[in-house]
């Protein structure tokens, strides 16, 4: 099964970039591309919020109706020198519930193909990871692939490379770093399954669990007419194997491989991104926490109306569909022999409306189908969310 | 003005979708699911279910407790939707006869195995010289507030040690010696300082509190106001190994999941006036299943109101059977025989492989995938329906399981 997802994800993959439109932005670029850059201040000063209404059903049971203040996120940027730069973005979630510090980064550009980059840094594994602002999406939720599998938003401590080189009308990036890495959370958590966002433990950005840097990287290919292609690699040990220098564990590792496209057709934007995880977990306890997970999304946006409306000149009304699955735990009970499900597929349709391309309110609904591990009779969770989002 | 237009349409379309209840999943037929609470329970009583269903589905993690060896994470994930479990989280059981005294091997980790352990922490294996080792499926958890409401009374008259009704059938009940923090009820009579045990396969556990204090110990590691001592893996020369501070949850927490368990509805009947399905129970009479699966009891007098005094119908009499040498696997419990089993209670049959992924797992150990291949296990006590229903014809033998899956 999963070799015929993949198989229907390379061949969209390869499809896609014929009929690809001009755009020159990269996916490297997403954190400074964002409205405060053009700042004329020395130190620039920005941000974001997001905002939206629920309301859910599953399987015939609601909450009922609820607003959810989301982010209010603050960008700060400064070049300090030319060619050294400082970044920092400082997220309140749910208002004051969640405080962090998701970026504070220096630049060092000796080159434009070799940047010297360190400090709390965006982890470059998917696309979705790196450029994942509210407003530029026309739905209030995350993929569950970018939530579920790749623990968005993955920050953490570390220093590495990027650089840019041009050949032949091709945008080649890469982005190199090592970081603290997640730690032991992933398995033995209170989700009861592999989960790698129970793995993004605070300690992360003091010290390393186990002495032991994780490598993530990513290389993307940017054709003007194409679209971006980008793979990206996330490897490391997860857990406290050693404590004071003893032994006292094996090593187990994590590794995330991604792919992630984005292309327009004409006026229709396509844009996805697939990772498979592979996590070394105790034998013993390897049925409920899955070695390996996969997920996946497409998001296809079309605009239906540009122009002037309501007064908002250059404002677009668009349309979009996003197409999504996350299997937790691919394999077979070691009891039964039988396939382990615990999955999500997912369906959601978008009408937003951007008054200016940094705004966008958004109505949304959603419907996923989720199977427990047994593959149970599915639950069922539809809803309605409208959203605002917008830089400022 | 054109643009207005577009949005007055899209809203329109929007607004219309919002008010399609199509769009959002509706709530399955009630008599598909054996979860939910019981009715007439009072808005306090309602909540209380409530918070009791929150700790049912909390999954521990080991920063909660959990372990250091331990079966499962949650009381969920044994009973998925309140339902039968799955082999996945099978309990696993030993012991040994030492000079004729049944051994539950405390000193080797025993009676229950604890196959699974926190990171880094060896889980348990089965002794080499135990002589008895069971897997006991996890049981359906609706109704049992019903069945701890019936007094003890019930279940004694019902039983017939000595089979002077000459039938072949011989129920006794599981004479349990309490722990510490058993609370008798005014329903409970005691023998020689022992009580009657009705919850677990053998009959080994005396009431909820006990059953559920006993499962979050021996299943999930987590330890209790009632029960203060973390599972560690002595085979492996273990006293320690779980950092969290004991006990892992409060006596309130524990007495909240009691009172969901005894909250939760009887398993719901289908199709109860099929013909096939009044046929199929005629035939269950007949052969005298209902010996041991007796159909209705009667509860006593609860603290809950809406369990006092009810007419219930969990074709099951409490009681031990001997079941004969195939379901015989050489572990016990209390008083029981190792081929003694209690009757299990049959109401929600019908509804087991909802929790099971499908492919239903009957028996105590889920060894039979059809009913039919489990009526053929029984033995003991049991042999004379179990000849009698391989007698039927196969219509009236289909009849018949259409009548135990309308439980």
């Amino acid at each position: 099964m999963l070799k015929i997802d993949m198989t229907i994800v390379f061949i969209l993959l390869l499809l896609t970039p014929i009929f690809g439109q001009q755009d020159t932005s990269v996916v490297q670029d997403a954190i400074y591309d964002r409205p405060f850059i053009t700042s004329a201040f020395p130190v620039a000063l920005g941000g974001y919020l997001e905002g939206n209404t629920n309301y859910f059903s599953e399987d015939g049971v609601s909450e009922g109706f609820s607003m959810e203040f989301r982010r209010f996120n603050i960008f700060l940027y400064s070049t300090i020198i030319p060619r050294v730069r400082f970044f920092a973005e400082l997220e309140f979630e749910h208002g004051t519930e969640e405080i962090a510090i998701e970026t504070a980064q220096v630049e060092f550009e000796l080159l434009q193909a070799l940047v010297f980059r360190a400090g709390i840094i965006i982890v470059p594994i998917g696309a979705y990871n790196v450029n994942h602002d509210p407003p530029k999406y026309e739905f209030v939720e995350r993929p569950l692939e970018a939530t579920k599998i790749i623990p968005t938003t993955l920050s953490d401590i570390g220093f590495g490379f990027n650089g840019k080189i041009f050949w032949n009308n091709l945008l080649f990036t890469y982005d190199a770093y090592l970081v603290n890495g997640l730690s032991d959370g992933i398995i033995l958590n209170d989700q009861g399954r592999t989960f790698l966002e129970s793995g993004k433990s605070e300690e992360r950005f003091a010290e390393d669990n186990n002495g032991s840097p994780t490598f993530s990287g990513r290389l993307a290919v940017k054709s003007l007419k194409y679209g971006e292609l980008g793979i990206s690699y996330y490897s490391g040990i997860y857990n406290s194997f050693q404590i004071e220098g003893e032994i006292v564990d094996a090593k187990r590792s994590i590794r995330i491989a991604a792919i992630d496209f984005n292309t327009k057709i004409e006026k229709l934007i396509i844009q996805g991104e697939f990772a498979l995880n592979s996590i070394d977990v105790p034998k013993d306890i390897s049925d409920i926490f899955g070695t390996k997970q996969w997920g996946g999304y497409i998001d296809i946006v079309y605009p239906i109306i540009k122009g002037n409306i309501l007064g908002f000149d250059n404002s677009v009304i668009n349309i979009a569909v996003r197409l999504e699955r996350v299997d937790y735990n691919v394999g077979e009970f070691t009891e039964t022999g039988k396939n382990i499900y615990d999955d999500i597929n997912g369906l959601s349709f978008a009408i937003s409306f951007r008054p200016a391309s940094g705004t966008v309110l958004k109505a949304n609904y959603i419907h996923y189908w989720s199977r427990d591990a047994l593959g149970n009779p599915t639950v069922k969770t539809a809803g309605f969310q409208f959203g605002i989002a917008t830089y400022f | 003005m054109k643009g207005i237009i577009y949005i007055l349409l899209l809203c329109t379309a929007f607004f219309i979708a919002v008010s399609c209840s199509e769009l959002l999943p509706p709530a399955p037929e009630p008599e598909t699911v054996l979860a939910g609470p019981i009715e007439d329970l009072t808005p306090q009583q309602l909540r209380d279910h409530l918070i009791g269903d929150a700790q049912f589905g909390r999954i521990f993690g080991q920063e909660d407790g959990l372990g250091p060896i331990f079966v499962s994470n949650a009381c969920e994930s044994c009973h998925i939707g309140d339902g039968k479990g799955h082999p996945l989280t099978t309990l696993i059981r030993f012991g040994k006869y030492s000079g004729g005294i049944w051994d539950p091997m405390v000193e080797q980790g025993g009676p229950q195995l604890q196959n699974r352990a926190i990171a880094g922490y060896p889980p348990e294996t089965i002794p080499g010289d135990a002589t008895g080792v069971t897997r006991l499926m996890p049981p359906a958890v609706t109704g049992l507030g019903f069945l701890a409401a019936v007094p003890d009374a019930v279940i004694l008259e019902l039983a017939d040690p000595d089979d002077s009704d000459g039938d072949g059938i011989s129920g006794v009940p599981n004479y349990i010696q309490p722990l510490d923090y058993f609370i008798p009820l005014p329903s409970h009579i005691p023998s020689n300082g022992k009580y009657i045990g009705r919850f677990g396969k053998k009959a080994g556990a005396i009431d909820l509190l006990q059953q559920i204090v006993t499962a979050y110990k021996e299943d999930i590691g987590i330890t209790s106001d009632f029960d203060t001592q973390d599972n560690f893996n002595i085979q492996a020369g273990l006293t320690t190994g779980d950092f969290v501070d004991d006990p892992e949850v409060s006596a309130a927490i524990v007495n909240n999941v009691v009172f969901y368990v005894r909250t939760l509805k009887v398993p719901p009947r289908r199709d109860e006036n099929d013909i096939d399905v009044i046929a199929g129970e005629n035939l269950f009479n007949q052969i005298n299943c209902s010996g041991c699966h007796i159909p209705s009891l009667v509860t006593g007098f609860s603290d809950v109101t809406a369990l006092s005094e009810k007419t219930i119908h969990p074709y099951a009499d409490m009681l031990l059977h001997d079941m004969g040498s195939e379901l015989d696997d050489g572990y016990t419990e209390g008083t029981a025989l190792t081929s003694e089993w209690r009757t299990a209670p049959l109401w929600g049959i019908g509804l087991a492989e909802d929790s099971q992924g499908g492919s239903p797992f009957y028996l105590h150990d889920g060894r039979a995938s059809t009913l039919e291949a489990a009526i053929g296990f029984h033995g003991g006590e049991a042999s004379n329906s179990r000849d009698e229903f391989h007698n039927l014809s196969a219509n009236e033998k289909e009849q018949l399981i259409i009548f135990l899956k309308s439980l």
